[in-house]
């Protein structure tokens, strides 16, 4: 991989750093009017997904991570792996607990997420933005109460719980945000 | 995304720099200081281990401060002057760097740091009014907020520190690195207000004078003026012995070796000047981009300059 120097540490470069693959967050210059020049680096650690501070002396290099993004299609879990494809190669990849982590409980088979690739293989898995999924498991709706503000807990059909009105039933497909893991509204009954 | 051809500043900002400079030019026509302009290009670039000097080819360097031209001017008999010039720095760019930028840097005959200081606070209290000032000394300073004295402290005591102190990708080369960390990463973005910070370690003198304070410890006459944790403006009270700055010159390049960087000329005209008599005098740069942030509560140089670098 090529070698950046901290003049390139640009938001979103991935550099390898203590051994781990890292994204840039932030990089400040310093630079006392007289003394040596400093960068203050935010990096986040792709692996831990951790944000660290480090300072480098302005000119230090860091070598580059191999890491990039792609869209994939979840294809299925095999008990101990989820396996993904890339649409356009075809290609197919495995990824491990570790590596799907909370996205696990927002993934259908034949959505299409984020893969980052770290060396050829899935470091991170991440969910689409919102997902559409149908409620396997919950109270009975409360007829008529669509303006209330109650909510029961709902079982979804991938195993993620979340929060819904009173009024939805086994059956509906919500629509909920993964980041915040809230449902936003029904998408059919 | 705006089109390339647009300036970085806004209107208001335009308007802004032209009444800063109205503003500081009445401050020293009041106050009998004749304000000059000197090359942008020199024969020589300077010394300092952590400048980078900009060539011109077939010519020589652009300058990274009129300070030696204006010193001409003083040696041959101009007495106070001011100018509000372009400096070049290579290297520099940030949210508070670009390679090109403005200073204001003034030279008062028979001043010294402290007068020079007073004068400097009076006009920020013009230009920024409302700023709370405070005066410390560079080991004070230090004492205070990391217990540490740094003009006697050794290099293993100062990387020691930094250890606790900063993540830092490699050891500092030298005690000086050690203080600019310190210095940069936890002091600085603690001074408040509008503050002076004097009696510099010897080692980082610069151009100025060097002189022992109550303790006995050598310190360089040598101030910094920092508002809400930015720094504004580097002053002496100037060396005015030609011995002196070559010895510092050689100095510096002795540094720039160790770091891999190319040596600099010591300036010759500037050496036949200082011989020939500069006065007794205090000078001072100020950064008036830095100034205009803090005016407009700019978040990056760019917005307070035309076409910031990128945008050229």
């Amino acid at each position: 991989m090529a070698n950046h120097s901290t003049s390139e540490f640009k938001s979103g470069l991935k550099v390898m750093l203590d051994g781990d693959p890292c994204s840039i967050v932030e990089n400040e210059f310093i630079k006392p009017g007289k003394g040596q020049a400093f960068n203050r680096v935010k990096l986040r650690n792709l692996k831990t997904g951790r944000v660290w501070e480090r300072t480098f002396k302005s000119g230090d290099r860091l070598e580059g991570a191999d890491v990039v993004e792609k869209d994939m299609d979840y294809l299925y879990n095999d008990g101990t792996h989820w396996h993904f494809m890339d649409p356009v190669s075809y290609e197919q990849y495995q990824a491990d607990e570790k590596a799907v982590g909370d996205a696990g409980q927002w993934l259908k088979e034949q959505d299409s997420c984020i893969v980052t690739l770290w060396n050829d293989a899935p470091l991170v898995v991440t969910a689409p933005n919102f997902v559409a999924l149908e409620v396997s498991d919950t109270d009975p709706g409360l007829k008529g109460d669509t303006a209330q503000g109650g909510t029961k807990p709902a079982k979804l059909s991938t195993g993620a719980v979340v929060k819904v009105p009173l009024f939805l039933n086994i059956g509906d497909v919500v629509r909920v945000d993964t980041r915040s893991g809230e449902y936003q509204n029904r998408v059919k009954s | 995304m705006a089109e390339a051809w647009l300036p970085t500043a806004s209107n208001a900002a335009l308007r802004k720099r032209a009444e800063l400079y109205r503003a500081i030019r009445e401050f020293f026509q009041v106050r009998d200081v004749l304000e000059v302009e000197t090359p942008s290009i020199g024969r020589h670039g300077v010394t300092d281990p952590h400048i980078a000097s900009l060539a011109v080819a077939g010519h020589g360097w652009l300058q990274t401060s009129p300070e030696f031209a204006m010193k001409r001017l003083l040696a041959a008999g101009s007495a106070c002057i001011f100018q509000i010039c372009k400096a070049f720095r290579d290297g520099e760019t940030g949210a508070l760097h670009n390679p090109e930028f403005t200073l204001l840097e003034w030279y008062r005959v028979g001043f010294d740091e402290q007068r020079l200081m007073d004068e400097v606070q009076q006009l920020l209290g013009l230009l920024l009014p409302g700023s709370v000032t405070r005066r410390c000394t560079y080991g004070d300073l230090f004492q205070q907020q990391l217990g540490i004295n740094p003009h006697l402290a050794s290099h293993a005591d100062l990387q020691q520190l930094v250890g606790r102190q900063i993540d830092t990708a490699s050891p500092c080369e030298d005690k000086d690195q050690c203080l600019e960390l310190l210095f940069s990463h936890r002091l600085q973005p603690g001074l408040n207000g509008l503050t002076f910070i004097h009696d510099y370690p010897a080692s980082q003198a610069a151009l100025a004078r060097l002189a022992r304070d109550a303790n006995g410890t050598t310190i360089a006459r040598r101030f910094e003026c920092f508002v809400d944790g930015v720094e504004l403006a580097n002053g002496y009270y100037e060396l005015t012995d030609a011995d002196e700055y070559l010895r510092r010159g050689e100095a510096d390049n002795a540094r720039r070796a160790t770091y891999g960087l190319p040596a600099m000329t010591t300036d010759s005209r500037f050496v036949r000047a200082m011989q020939q008599g500069l006065p007794d005098c205090a000078g001072v740069a100020l950064g008036l981009d830095r100034v205009l942030m803090l005016l407009l509560d700019a978040s990056s140089i760019e917005e307070v300059l035309s076409f910031a670098e990128g945008r050229e």
